[in-house]
């Protein structure tokens, strides 16, 4: 969302408003935004990783690699994210480029449909999952006939996954490409460029930090998926479980120390999420203050 | 230029690589449950089986026992390496899980009428009940009361629940946690035995839960809420579990067994439809046979749910302290099917004392 509007604006021209509060209101509100902060996400973060490391990082590691179901968990996660992840990638590009590039019937009424996994409880989005493939939803009888298992497998995981983080990248794309409109392209084309060309050298390289943006905030997002997960999961220690399954399960046995690590972990991913996204936006910035100056020189 | 192109031909790797492993997990895995559908124990020898045993909330930690014994002794005996895979949750939740496919070879659920509905779905045979010794029941257990160090409210009974000052009750919800039905019906019980009225009872129940100031959904949310976040003085739990919420207290809490209780009868079944598919059932059999061995029950006895074999109960009698157990026909003469539509299904008993406000019951 934040590279659309870097796109829309010139760094700079944005903010910084004139202080005409008094200090006191600024001060309160700032002390305020600091406490909620603090009090919601910076102690219970810090806290999970003192927490996870309470007994050194020995005991750390133990608890995160002697387990086989912990370890299989890690595993599972990091073999569904990026799957889920490259399907709304390939979904995500194609609608945008839909949307963006051509006039049809319902074209709205798509738009309206990408969002409507952020609307649905993932718990519901489980449910949807398991009355379609499960073994007495619609399509139940013919994978049984054929032995294809979708729910309560590797498929019906990433599915859920795939489902609830669907929006990611096409959210992030529609408005980049809106912008950029299609004159390159048409350009392009006109000079003989095919499809395949026109995509991947004008279209990729003008699209690339959005779509990279919209890739990081779907990764984070798939790999913390818990509702929809844990539904079609049924729950199979060292099959099904994925990181924040296991984080649950662990934490119901009692296991409070590897619950903590198992999170730790997680969060650690998140964090670096974080870190990307904000790297990226800065050089977006970057980018963009060097073509407004290109601009200007010529 | 030659920066764009790189980029290009990472950004194309990267996606063609996605594409294969999309393929590969997409191929591969539809095929891993059909793989062991073949073959008899002859042609296993050598080989692994796997099994999915889908269970109740509290029994993790005995079935783990139970897993690594019954492995070894299969390979000793014949041969076959078996894998056992554990799902556990609540268990009503379990069973919906193993009606929608999830495939579970062995069904080891709380409550009779979960399992029945696994019958009514077409996945048990009729009597499935009888398949196994003693009802298909290698253990049972009971609901105990958990109390604060040197019971400072001096719980003894059922009824000090209500009579004591200030008691707060900690029990999870009947709706939707097995432990919390047992509570509900124990309680039930203690006054129906003691010679009350349905109307007594009623009344008994009402003003217990009124003392329950949050209901949590499953068994180990609720011990959570009593042993870790302090929260009420009593907490009514199974006896297997009391003993772990004890152990893990550290000298914090204690057990108290009131002078009667419920008899609970955690069935264990093959569930047919499955086993007959996977061609599994000669493991699957020889597994829950194994729960009703001197060695299995010695297991069970360890993890404090009560051995059915009368010499290992003997053996273990200081363990299980001697309490009337009711069976739940005696106070509800239609066993799990009219207990749940007298008590837990919608706008039933539970609904009715839970909502003193809503009239539509009545």
């Amino acid at each position: 969302m934040h590279t659309s509007r870097a796109v829309g604006h010139k760094p700079g021209t944005t903010g910084h408003g004139s202080h005409t509060e008094p200090a006191w209101v600024r001060w309160l509100l700032i002390s305020c935004a600091i406490a909620v902060i603090s009090i919601l996400v910076i102690i219970p973060v810090v806290n999970v990783f003192y927490q996870a490391l309470a007994n050194g990082f020995d005991t750390y590691r133990h608890q995160l690699l002697d387990d086989a179901e912990t370890r299989h968990a890690i595993w599972l996660t990091l073999t569904v994210v990026p799957v889920a992840v490259v399907l709304n990638t390939i979904f995500g590009v194609a609608v945008a480029w839909a949307v963006t590039r051509f006039q049809f019937p319902g074209r709205t009424i798509l738009i309206a449909f990408i969002d409507l996994p952020f609307a649905i409880s993932p718990v519901v989005v489980g449910l949807m999952i398991m009355l379609m493939f499960g073994r007495l939803g619609i399509w139940g009888p013919t994978l049984e006939h054929w032995g294809i298992k979708i729910v309560f497998a590797y498929p019906g995981l990433v599915l859920a996954t795939t489902f609830v983080t669907l929006p990611f990248v096409a959210r992030e794309l529609i408005p980049v490409m809106e912008a950029l409109g299609a004159d390159e392209e048409t350009a392009a084309v006109s000079l003989g460029a095919n499809g395949w060309q026109m995509f991947w050298r004008i279209t990729l390289p003008n699209i690339r930090l959005g779509l990279l943006y919209g890739v990081i905030l779907c990764n984070a997002r798939a790999m913390g998926e818990f509702g929809a997960v844990r539904v079609v999961s049924g729950g199979i220690s060292g099959e099904t479980d994925t990181m924040p399954l296991r984080v649950e399960k662990l934490f119901q046995e009692y296991e409070l120390p590897e619950s903590f690590a198992v999170a730790s972990v997680l969060t650690l991913l998140a964090l670096v999420t974080l870190i990307a996204k904000t790297l990226l936006e800065h050089q977006t910035q970057q980018q963009l203050a060097r073509a407004d100056d290109e601009q200007a020189e010529t | 230029m030659f920066i764009s192109e790189r980029r290009k031909f990472i950004f194309g790797a990267l996606v063609s690589a996605g594409l294969i492993a999309v393929g590969t997990q997409w191929g591969c895995a539809p095929a891993a449950p059909t793989a062991n559908g073949v073959g008899g124990t002859a042609a296993r020898q050598g080989k692994t089986v796997e099994l999915l045993n889908v269970s109740y909330d509290p029994t993790r930690e005995l079935w783990t026992d139970l897993n690594a014994a019954f492995s070894e002794q299969y390979q000793k005996d014949a041969g076959v390496t078996v894998k056992i895979k554990p799902s556990h949750g609540s268990s009503g939740t379990q069973a919906q899980s193993i009606l929608n496919g999830n495939a579970a070879d062995v069904a080891t659920l709380s409550i009779w009428s979960d399992t029945e509905q696994l019958h009514k779905g077409g996945l048990l045979k009729d009597g499935w009940e009888d398949r196994l010794p003693n009802r298909s029941l290698p253990y049972t257990s009971t609901v105990v009361m958990v109390v604060r160090k040197g019971n400072p409210k001096g719980i003894k009974e059922w009824a000090d629940l209500v009579e004591k000052d200030g008691v707060e009750i900690v029990t999870p919800n009947p709706k939707t946690s097995g432990n919390g039905k047992l509570s509900l019906l124990a309680a039930w019980g203690s006054v129906i035995l003691g010679g009350g009225s349905e109307e007594d009872a009623t009344k008994f129940i009402t003003k217990l839960y009124q003392r329950v100031p949050k209901l949590d959904t499953g068994a180990r949310g609720a011990t959570t809420t009593f042993s870790q976040k302090g929260v009420g003085d009593v907490h009514l739990t199974m006896e297997s579990e009391a003993y772990l919420e004890v152990e893990e207290a550290k000298g914090q809490l204690e057990i108290v067994y009131p002078s009667i209780s419920i008899l609970h009868e955690p069935h264990v079944a093959v569930v047919d439809q499955v086993v007959d598919k996977k061609g599994t059932r000669d493991v699957a059999e020889a597994y829950l046979k194994s729960l009703y061995t001197p060695a299995g029950q010695e297991i069970i006895a360890k993890h404090h749910f009560r051995p059915t074999d009368p010499e290992i109960l003997a053996k273990h009698k200081s363990d299980f302290q001697e309490i009337k157990l009711f069976a739940l026909t005696e106070v509800v003469k239609g066993g799990w099917a009219e207990a749940q539509t007298k008590f837990f299904a919608d706008q039933a008993l539970f609904d009715q004392i839970v909502k003193p406000s809503n009239k539509t019951g009545k």
